[in-house]
C-alpha cells in the first residue's frame, strides 16, 4: 500500500496506470466491504472510466493533475451528478442530483478517481454512523465498535484501505471524531476555505468539508486541491491557505497551548489525556514551547452547539416535503402529504433535532435559546482570540474516549452528544482543527490528538501535525 | 330603539396601510443566474438554487442591491450601514426551500416617505426578498380549496422583490389609490420595475381597519389581497370599510384575518387557515453575507435617479404651460415623458403644449393599442417636433396632421414627406406663390391702396384680407410663411 | 454570571404537538411522549447557557467577517426540465403535482 502522494507521482510518471490502482482498490473493497459497510454506493464502472481517462492523458503527455489516479471516497452528502446521493436517509433514497458539488468537480479535475459514496449518520446527525437508514458502518479495526460519525463511512474507507483519500463534512466534529476512532488523519479546515456548494446542508454556519487520509501529507494534498474561492458559495473566502503539501515539520520556537477545559476535565479518559501529554512532550522535544491555557467559554460550547445546529437544521431540512424530489407518502391534502412524508422519511435522531431546532426558534423562545447560543459563540470567539495572542496552536484530545461499542450510547441522546465535546468549539469559532492518530488505548483502539489553529492557520497546524505524526505516539 | 341603532350613530374613520410587492426588472433572479422572465414555458427557468435542491446555495444579485438603493433614494429612506437577510420559515408547495429568504429586523431601507397630493405618507420600510413559484389549481373551478390537486411552476421562484410597507397612514380609498399611483410612477421613473398590476409585477395588499372618529387606537385590521388594478384596490377598500362598519354597528366583532378580493362579485371573502400556524421562526440567513452599502454603491444609485415624477410634473406645468392633469398622465409613463422632452428640445416652431397633446392623446393610444414602447416607434421625437412645427406654421391643418402622424407611425417617412406624398403638403414653390401674390394684388387694387394709406389698424386688416385671398387662391396649400414674406415684399 | 434562577425546563405533550405541526412531522402518540421527555432533558442541559447574563454581548450568526458578496446580473444555464421532473414524485403538464392546498400562504 502506497500513499496518495506516491500513487499520484507513480501515475503521473507513467510508472503505474490509474486503472491498475483503481482495480487494486476495488478489489480491496470487494473483499471487505461486506463486513464493514463503508459505502452506500460503490461506483466501480465510473471509477474505471475515470481512471482510463487519466491514463489517456498520461499517454498523450498531458498532466492529469495532482491527484492523478488516486481513488477518493466521497461522503454521501456530497452531490454527484447522476449518482445516488442519499445522506443515508430514506427521504432521499433514489435521488439522482442533476449537478456536482464543487469539491467533486475539483477532485475529478485534479485527476482523482471517485470510487463511491460513503455511509454517514442520517443528514450528518450523529457521532457513530448508527443513525444511517441503510445500516451502520463497522470500525475496520474492531468490528464490534463504531467508526465514529457522522463521516464514519469516509473514515472507515481510509482505515480499511478502500481508498487512500476520502472527503467528509464536519459540523461539530464529524470528520475529526471518526478519524480519531479509526486511526486516520482528519481535517476540518477554516470555515469558508472549502466551498460548500453541493454539500447537503446540516447546519450552514458550522458545516465544512475536509479530507481524511492515512498521513498528514496526503491530507494536505487533498486539501490543496479542494480549497479556494468558489463564486457559487457566498461564504467561500477569497484568501486560501498557502500550499500545504510538503510544507515542513519544523516546530522549533512554536508556542503550543494545551486547552485545560478540553483536556483536564471529568469524562476525558486518563489514557487519552496521557496520549495528549505525550504528544505535547514530543513537540517540546522538537523545540516547541508548551503551556497549559484556559479557554473558559469552551465549556458552554456543547449547549450552544445543540441549539444552533438543530435550529439551522430545522430550516435546512424543511425542503424535504415530498413535492420536488425524493420520497412522497400520499395524503389527502398538502399538509397531510408533507407530514406523512417527513414522518416516514426521517429517522429518530433527525426528527429529534428538527423538533429541538424548531422549538428553539419558535415564538417566545428565540432569545433565550437561539440568540443566547449565538452570544455564547461570540464569547468563544473572543476567548480563542485571546488564546491565540499567546499561542500559535492549541492542543487537546479529539474525543474523550476511544471508539465505543455499538449500542453503547444509543439509549441516551445526550451521552452521544458528549462525544463531540472537544471538537465543537472550532466549528462555533469557524477555526481549523485536525485529528492525528497518536498511540493506542488499552483496548488496542487508536487515540486521536487534536491540533487547533486560528482562522487560516492551516499551515502552522499542518506543521505541528507532521511533528506529532513523526513522533509516532508509542508510549 | 335598539342598541344597534344607537351604535349606528357613531362616525368611523378608515385606517389603511399598504404592503406593496414589486418584482424588480433584473435580468436574473435574486440568488441565481436563471432568467427573470415573465411568460416562459413552465419550469424552464430553474436551477439547483431556485429549485431549492439539496446542497445548493444562494449568491446575491448585485443589481438587486443597486435597485434597492435607488428605491431608498427616491422614497426618502434611511439606508443603514448594514442590512441582513433572514429566513422566514413556513411550509408551502410553491416555496422550494420551505422558507423564504427575506429581510426582517435589519432591512435595506428604513423610514421613508412619499408625497401624495401635497401630503407626506410615511413608509415604514422596504426590503429585498424572493418571490414564490406559481400554483395552478385543477378542478373545483380553479379555486384553491375546492381544487382536486394543484400544479406548481417554479419559474417565478426566486425572482427578486422589494416589499414596500407603508405606515397605517391613509384615511380613504382615494388616498390609497393616489399612494399606489405615485409609488408606481416613481418606481417606473427610476427604472427598477415595470410595475404591471395585471401581470403581477406589482402586487398590493391592503390592511384595512376602522375606528371611531377622534380615537387614536388602531382597530382590528383585515388584510385584503388579490387586487389586480388600482381601481379594484379602491373598490376592495370601499367594500371592506362598508363590511366592517356594518359588522361593527350590528355588534359583530371584527376578526384579524386575510380576505380575498373577488373582482367579478365585487366582494371580499375570508380564507380558511390552520389555527396558530403562523410562527415564522425568523433567524439570520447563514448562507448569505450582510449587505453593507459602500459610498460608491450609494453614489451609483443616486446617479441613476432621473428627475422624479413630482418635480418633473411641476416643471412641465410651469415651463410648458400644460394642464396639471396632462402632466400627470405624461409623467406616469416615463418612456413617453422622455420622448416628449426630447421632442420639445427639438422644436423649431410650435409649442411644447402641442407636443404634450400629441403624446397624451394619439400617441399614448397608439402605444396602448400596439403594446409598443416609444423608442420603437417609426415616428422619432425629432419627427414629432417637425410635425408640430408644420401645424404651428400653418403648413398643414391639425386634421391633416393626424393623417400625417398615422402615415409616419406606419413607417412612410418623415412628416413633410408623408404630407407631400399624400398631397397634403403646402405649396412652397416660390415662383408659383409669387405669381399668386401678384394676381391677388392686381385683382384687389382698392385694398392695396387702403393698405398703403391707412393707419396701423387698417393696415393690419387689409393685410389679413389679402393674405386670406392668397391662401384661398393656393387652395389652402400655400406655405403661409412664404406667402407672408412674398405679400410683405409685394406691399412694400 | 448566573441570571436569576435556573428555571426547570419542561416540554409538555402539547408543546411537542405544536412544534410537530410547525415542522410537519406526523408523530405517533408514543413519539410525542418520547420527544417531550427527551427535549426536556436536552434543554435542561442548555440551562447552563440560558441562565448566563450576556446582556451587551453581540450575537455571532456567522463566523466570517465578510460583507457584500455579490454576483453579476448575467444569465446562466438552467436545468433540463425533463430531467428535473423525472425526479419528482408526481408531475403533470410540465409542472410538479401536489394534493390540494388547504392552508394559506
Ligand atoms: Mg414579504
Ligand atoms: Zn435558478
Amino acid at each position: 500500500m502506497r500513499s496518495a502522494v506516491e500513487i499520484a507521482a507513480a501515475v503521473r510518471s507513467g510508472e503505474r496506470t490509474a486503472r491498475s490502482v483503481a482495480e487494486e482498490h476495488l478489489a480491496t473493497i470487494a473483499s471487505r466491504e461486506g463486513e464493514i459497510h463503508a459505502f452506500n454506493h460503490v461506483t466501480a464502472d465510473a471509477a474505471l472510466a475515470q481512471a482510463d481517462a487519466v491514463d489517456a492523458k498520461v499517454a498523450r503527455g498531458e498532466d492529469p493533475g495532482p491527484l492523478a489516479g488516486v481513488p477518493v471516497a466521497l461522503k454521501d452528502n456530497l452531490c454527484t451528478r447522476g449518482v445516488p446521493t442519499t445522506c443515508s436517509s430514506r427521504i432521499l433514497d433514489g435521488w439522482l442530483p442533476p449537478y456536482n458539488a464543487t469539491v467533486v468537480e475539483r477532485v475529478t479535475a485534479a485527476g482523482g478517481v471517485a470510487v463511491g459514496k460513503t455511509n454517514l449518520d442520517e443528514f450528518a446527525m450523529g457521532s457513530s454512523t448508527e443513525n444511517s437508514a441503510f445500516g451502520p458502518t463497522l470500525n475496520p479495526l474492531d468490528l464490534s465498535r463504531v467508526p465514529g460519525g457522522s463521516s464514519g463511512g469516509s473514515a472507515a474507507a481510509v482505515a480499511a484501505r478502500f481508498a487512500p483519500l476520502s472527503l467528509g463534512s464536519d459540523t461539530g466534529g464529524s470528520i475529526r471524531q471518526p478519524a480519531s476512532f479509526c486511526g486516520v488523519v482528519g481535517v476540518k479546515p477554516t470555515y469558508g476555505v472549502v466551498s460548500r456548494y453541493g454539500l447537503i446542508a446540516f447546519a450552514s454556519s458550522l458545516d465544512q468539508i475536509g479530507p481524511f487520509a492515512a498521513t498528514v501529507n496526503d491530507a494536505a494534498l487533498l486539501l490543496d486541491v479542494i480549497s479556494g474561492h468558489d463564486r457559487m458559495d457566498s461564504t467561500s473566502i477569497a484568501a486560501s491557505p498557502t500550499a500545504l503539501l510538503n510544507d515542513g515539520t519544523d516546530v522549533a520556537g512554536l508556542r503550543v497551548g494545551l486547552v485545560t477545559e478540553l483536556t483536564d476535565v471529568e469524562g476525558i479518559d486518563p489514557e487519552v489525556r496521557a496520549a495528549v501529554e505525550r504528544a505535547a512532550s514530543a513537540l517540546e522535544a522538537q523545540g516547541a514551547i508548551v503551556e497549559r491555557i484556559s479557554v473558559p467559554s469552551c465549556i458552554y460550547g456543547l449547549s450552544a452547539y445543540y441549539l444552533i445546529a438543530p435550529a439551522e437544521a430545522s430550516s435546512n431540512l424543511a425542503r424535504y416535503d415530498g413535492v420536488r424530489y425524493g420520497l412522497r407518502v400520499d395524503g389527502d391534502d398538502v399538509y397531510e402529504m408533507n407530514s406523512a412524508t417527513r414522518d416516514a422519511g426521517f429517522g429518530a435522531e433527525v426528527k429529534r433535532r428538527i423538533m429541538l431546532g424548531t422549538y428553539a426558534l419558535s415564538a417566545g423562545f428565540y432569545d433565550a435559546y437561539y440568540a443566547q447560543a449565538q452570544r455564547v459563540r461570540t464569547l468563544i470567539i473572543r476567548d480563542f482570540a485571546a488564546a491565540y495572542e499567546r499561542f500559535d496552536v492549541l492542543l487537546s484530545p479529539t474525543t474523550p474516549t476511544t471508539a465505543f461499542k455499538f449500542g453503547a450510547k444509543t439509549e441516551d441522546p445526550f451521552s452521544m452528544y458528549l462525544s463531540d465535546i472537544c471538537t465543537i468549539a472550532s466549528n462555533l469559532a469557524g477555526h481549523p482543527a485536525m485529528s492525528i492518530p497518536f498511540g493506542l488505548g488499552s483496548d488496542a483502539m487508536p487515540i486521536g490528538v487534536q491540533v487547533l489553529a486560528p482562522a487560516l492557520g492551516e499551515s502552522v497546524m499542518f506543521r505541528v501535525a507532521r511533528a506529532i505524526e513523526a513522533a509516532g505516539g508509542v508510549a | 330603539m335598539s342598541s344597534n341603532e344607537v351604535q349606528a350613530e357613531i362616525q368611523y374613520e378608515t385606517v389603511i396601510g399598504l404592503e406593496v410587492h414589486v418584482e424588480l426588472a433584473t435580468k436574473t433572479k435574486l440568488f441565481c443566474a436563471c432568467a427573470n422572465e415573465f411568460g416562459s414555458e413552465p419550469n424552464t427557468n430553474i436551477c439547483p438554487v431556485c429549485l431549492g435542491l439539496p446542497g445548493s446555495l444562494p449568491v446575491l444579485n448585485e443589481r438587486v442591491v443597486d435597485f434597492a438603493l435607488r428605491i431608498g433614494e427616491a422614497l426618502n429612506f434611511t439606508v443603514p450601514q448594514r442590512s441582513i437577510f433572514h429566513r422566514k420559515n413556513y411550509f408551502y408547495p410553491d416555496m422550494p426551500k420551505d422558507f423564504q429568504t427575506s429581510q426582517y429586523d435589519e432591512p435595506i431601507c428604513a423610514e421613508g416617505w412619499i408625497e401624495v397630493d401635497g401630503e407626506r405618507i410615511g413608509i415604514e420600510r422596504a426590503h429585498m426578498e424572493e418571490d414564490t413559484g406559481k400554483s395552478t389549481h385543477v378542478g373545483g373551478g380553479g379555486r384553491i380549496h375546492d381544487a382536486d390537486h394543484s400544479l406548481v411552476d417554479y419559474n417565478r421562484a426566486g425572482v427578486p422583490l422589494m416589499e414596500i410597507v407603508s405606515h397605517p397612514a391613509m384615511r380613504s380609498s382615494e388616498q390609497a389609490r393616489g399612494y399606489v399611483s405615485e409609488l408606481r410612477a416613481v418606481l417606473l421613473a427610476i427604472g427598477v420595475s415595470d410595475v404591471k398590476m395585471e401581470e403581477g409585477s406589482m402586487r398590493v395588499d391592503a390592511n384595512v381597519s376602522i375606528r371611531p372618529v377622534g380615537t387614536t387606537q388602531l382597530g382590528t385590521k383585515v388584510e385584503i389581497k388579490n387586487m389586480n388594478s388600482i381601481r379594484s384596490l379602491g373598490r376592495a377598500i370601499d367594500y371592506e370599510v362598508e363590511r366592517q362598519t356594518i359588522a361593527t354597528n350590528t355588534g359583530e366583532r371584527i376578526v384579524q384575518e386575510t380576505r380575498h378580493w373577488d373582482e367579478s362579485e365585487g366582494i371580499t371573502h375570508g380564507m380558511r387557515s390552520k389555527e396558530g400556524s403562523s410562527d415564522y421562526r425568523f433567524f439570520p440567513e447563514p448562507d448569505l453575507a450582510p449587505v453593507a452599502p459602500t459610498d460608491e454603491m450609494r453614489a451609483a444609485a443616486r446617479a441613476a435617479i432621473p428627475e422624479l415624477p413630482a418635480a418633473l410634473r411641476e416643471r412641465i406645468v410651469a415651463e410648458w404651460q400644460v394642464a396639471e392633469h396632462d402632466a400627470r398622465v405624461l409623467v406616469a409613463n416615463p418612456a413617453l415623458s422622455d420622448y416628449a422632452q426630447e421632442s420639445v428640445a427639438a422644436l423649431a416652431s410650435g409649442s411644447a403644449r402641442d407636443v404634450v397633446n400629441w403624446c397624451t392623446g394619439e400617441l399614448l393610444a397608439y402605444g396602448n393599442e400596439t403594446g409598443s414602447e416609444p423608442n420603437s416607434w417609426a415616428l422619432s421625437p425629432i419627427a414629432l417636433a417637425e410635425l408640430v412645427g408644420l401645424v404651428g406654421d400653418g403648413a398643414i391643418s391639425r386634421s391633416q396632421a393626424k393623417e400625417v402622424l398615422a402615415g409616419c407611425l406606419a413607417g412612410e417617412g418623415a412628416p413633410s414627406d408623408v404630407a407631400s406624398a399624400r398631397g397634403l403638403a403646402q405649396v412652397s414653390d416660390e415662383g408659383a406663390l409669387a405669381a399668386i401674390i401678384a394676381g391677388v394684388l392686381e385683382a384687389n387694387p382698392d385694398a392695396v391702396a387702403e393698405y398703403r394709406t391707412g393707419d396701423e389698424k387698417a393696415q393690419k386688416k387689409k393685410r389679413g384680407f389679402l393674405m386670406g385671398e392668397a391662401m384661398k387662391a393656393s387652395k389652402g396649400q400655400g406655405n403661409p410663411a412664404l406667402l407672408n414674406r412674398l405679400l410683405d415684399a409685394g406691399l412694400a | 454570571m448566573a441570571k436569576q434562577s435556573n428555571e426547570q425546563v419542561s416540554i409538555t405533550r402539547s408543546d411537542v404537538e405544536h412544534v410537530a405541526m410547525l415542522a410537519r412531522l406526523a408523530l405517533t402518540p408514543d413519539e410525542v411522549g418520547e420527544f417531550a421527555e427527551q427535549l426536556t432533558a436536552i434543554l435542561g442541559h442548555a440551562t447552563d447557557i440560558s441562565s448566563l447574563d450576556l446582556d451587551g454581548v453581540p450575537t455571532t450568526a456567522h463566523p466570517l467577517p465578510v460583507t457584500n458578496v455579490l454576483r453579476e446580473d448575467v444569465i446562466g444555464p438552467s436545468l433540463d426540465r425533463d430531467e428535473v421532473l423525472a425526479a419528482a414524485p408526481s408531475a403533470e403538464e410540465g409542472r410538479f403535482r401536489v394534493p390540494r392546498i388547504m392552508g394559506e400562504a
